[in-house]
C-alpha cells in the first residue's frame, strides 16, 4: 500500500516519486506487449526474406552455405532498422517525450530502458531464431553456436545505435530512408565482426576475439548511444 | 500591462522577446509571478502564447531578455524550476497504450492518490480502460488529473487547459486551480476563455506584438 501523503500542503520537489529504471522497463514492456504486431512484423520480415533467398540465388547447398552468415546478419540488421523507426514516435506524438525531457531525472535511463525493451522484443528473438534459419540456409554445423552468440551481442549494439538515429529523426513525418542513411554506416563495425566471427567458426578457427570485440562495441554503445540519443531527443522536442 | 515585480516572486520575466523560426513574435514583455498568484496569457492564434510557455520551461531557447526563477537567471536556474514544475502542453503527455491509472502512476503518483484524482476528473470507472479508447476530452482529463494529485508541484504551466473540456470540467478545474493557489502554488496558463479566479492577472500578448515588417527589415540589416 502506498503511504498516504499529506493532502494539504504542497510536497517539496524532492518527494516527487521518480520512476526507477525497473519501473521504466516495466512500463515500456507493457506498452510493447500491447502492440504485438510491432513485435511480430520484423521477425516475419526476417524469416520471409531468408526463405525467399534460395529462390533468388538458387538452391545449391554449397552456395547457400557460403552466403548464409552474411545474409543472416544483413537481414538481422534490416529487421532491426525497420522496427526502430517507431521507437520514439508515439511518445513524441502524445507529448510523453516532452514530459520526460522536462523531468529532473536524466533522459539517459529513459532511453536505455526503451532500447533494452526494443532489444528484448527484436534482437533477442532474432538470435533465438537464427539456428533455424541457419538450418534453412544449410549453414555448417560449426557455425550455429557462434551465429547465436554473435547475434545476441551484436543485435543489442544495433538497437542502441539505431536509437540515436530514431531520436534524430523522430520529429520528421516520414523518416524511413533518412533513418537508414544515418544508421547504416554506423552498423558497419558490428556487421564486420559479426559475420567475421561466424565465418571463422565455420572455417574451424577460434572466434573468441571477434566476439570480444562485439562485446566491447556493445559496452561502448551502451555507454554512449543513450547519451547521444538523449541529446537528439532534446533537439527534436525543442523544435 | 506589466505587473510590478515583488521581492518574493518565484518567476520574473524582464523585457522578454521571443522568436519562432527567426520571426519575432513579441517584445518587451515583463511580468512576475509570486506564490499564490495566477496569470492568464491571452492573445490571438499565433501571437506566441505557446512559444512563451515553452521558453519559460526551457524548451525553446530563441529569446532575448531575462528570465529569473527564485532570483537566479536562466539557464542556470532551469533545473530548479523543472523540479517544481508541472507542465501540460498541447500534447497532453498521455500514453494511448496505457490506462489512465497507469499513466498517473508513471507520473509518480501512488495508486490510491491516482484513483482519487481520476474520480475528481469524472473518470471513475475508466481507470482500467486503455487511453486510446477514451474520447479526446476524456484523455485530456487524464492529463489534467495530474493537477489533482496531492503531491502536485508548486508551479503549474498549462497550455490551453480548458480546451476540450465540458462545462462541469471547466468549473471543476477552476476549483482545483483555486485550491492550488490557496496552498500558495503558482499558475501560469493560456486560455481564450475567461477564467473565474480570485486575483487573476491577465496579459494580452497583442499589446507586445512586434511590427513584423519593420523588424524584418531591421533584422536583415542587423544579422544579414
Amino acid at each position: 500500500m502506498p503511504s498516504v501523503e499529506s493532502l494539504s500542503g504542497i510536497a517539496p520537489a524532492a518527494s516527487r516519486a521518480a520512476p526507477g529504471f525497473g519501473a521504466l522497463l516495466k512500463v515500456e514492456l507493457l506498452l510493447v506487449l500491447r502492440k504485438r504486431a510491432d513485435i511480430a512484423n520484423p521477425l516475419l520480415f526476417f524469416v520471409t526474406v531468408l526463405a525467399l533467398l534460395p529462390l533468388g540465388v538458387g538452391p545449391e547447398p554449397e552456395l547457400l552455405a557460403r552466403v548464409a552468415p552474411g545474409i543472416i546478419w544483413v537481414m538481422a540488421l534490416l529487421a532491426t532498422l525497420l522496427s526502430q523507426e517507431s521507437l520514439f514516435r508515439s511518445d513524441f506524438e502524445d507529448g510523453t517525450l516532452e514530459q520526460v525531457t522536462l523531468s529532473p531525472q536524466p533522459l539517459y535511463f529513459a532511453v536505455l530502458a526503451k532500447t533494452a525493451v526494443h532489444w528484448l522484443v527484436t534482437g533477442l528473438p532474432l538470435a533465438l531464431l537464427s539456428p533455424l534459419l541457419g538450418l534453412m540456409l544449410n549453414l555448417p554445423a560449426a557455425g550455429y553456436l557462434c551465429l547465436f552468440a554473435s547475434l545476441l551481442l551484436g543485435s543489442a549494439s544495433l538497437s542502441l545505435i539505431g536509437a540515436v538515429g530514431a531520436a534524430l529523426t523522430v520529429a520528421l513525418r516520414r523518416p524511413g530512408l533518412l533513418l537508414a542513411l544515418i544508421v547504416m554506416p554506423l552498423y558497419v563495425p558490428v556487421l564486420i565482426f559479426g559475420t567475421g566471427a561466424v565465418q571463422a567458426a565455420i572455417d574451424g578457427y577460434a572466434y573468441s576475439a571477434q566476439l570480444a570485440i562485439l562485446a566491447a562495441l556493445l559496452a561502448a554503445a551502451a555507454a554512449l548511444a543513450p547519451l547521444a540519443a538523449a541529446g537528439a531527443i532534446r533537439i527534436s522536442v525543442d523544435n | 500591462m506589466p505587473v510590478t515585480p515583488e521581492s518574493q516572486d518565484l518567476l520574473q520575466v524582464r523585457d522578454l522577446s521571443c522568436r519562432r523560426d527567426g520571426r519575432r513574435l513579441f517584445a518587451g514583455l515583463s511580468f512576475a509571478l509570486g506564490a499564490g498568484a495566477a496569470l492568464q496569457i491571452e492573445g490571438a492564434n499565433g501571437a506566441g502564447k505557446t512559444t512563451l510557455l515553452r521558453t519559460l520551461i526551457g524548451s525553446a531557447g530563441d529569446f532575448d531578455g531575462r528570465i529569473l526563477w527564485g532570483g537566479s537567471p536562466f539557464p542556470q536556474s532551469l533545473p530548479q524550476l523543472r523540479e517544481s514544475l508541472l507542465f501540460i502542453g498541447h500534447r497532453a503527455g498521455v500514453r494511448a497504450g496505457l490506462t489512465p491509472l497507469e499513466n498517473l502512476v508513471w507520473y509518480g503518483a501512488g495508486r490510491d492518490d491516482a484513483l482519487r484524482a481520476l474520480e475528481q476528473v469524472d473518470l471513475f470507472g475508466f481507470e482500467d480502460t486503455l487511453c486510446q479508447e477514451l474520447s479526446a476530452g476524456q484523455s485530456r482529463r487524464v492529463a489534467l488529473a495530474r493537477l489533482y494529485l496531492p503531491q502536485a508541484p508548486r508551479l503549474w504551466i498549462l497550455d490551453e487547459p480548458l480546451a476540450a473540456l465540458d462545462v462541469a470540467g471547466v468549473s471543476s478545474l477552476q476549483g482545483q486551480m483555486a485550491v492550488h493557489l490557496s496552498r500558495s502554488g503558482s499558475i501560469l496558463f493560456t486560455s481564450h476563455q475567461p477564467v473565474a479566479l480570485a486575483g487573476l492577472q491577465r496579459i494580452d500578448l497583442a499589446e507586445y506584438a512586434v511590427d513584423e515588417f519593420a523588424d524584418e527589415v531591421g533584422g536583415a540589416y542587423a544579422f544579414g
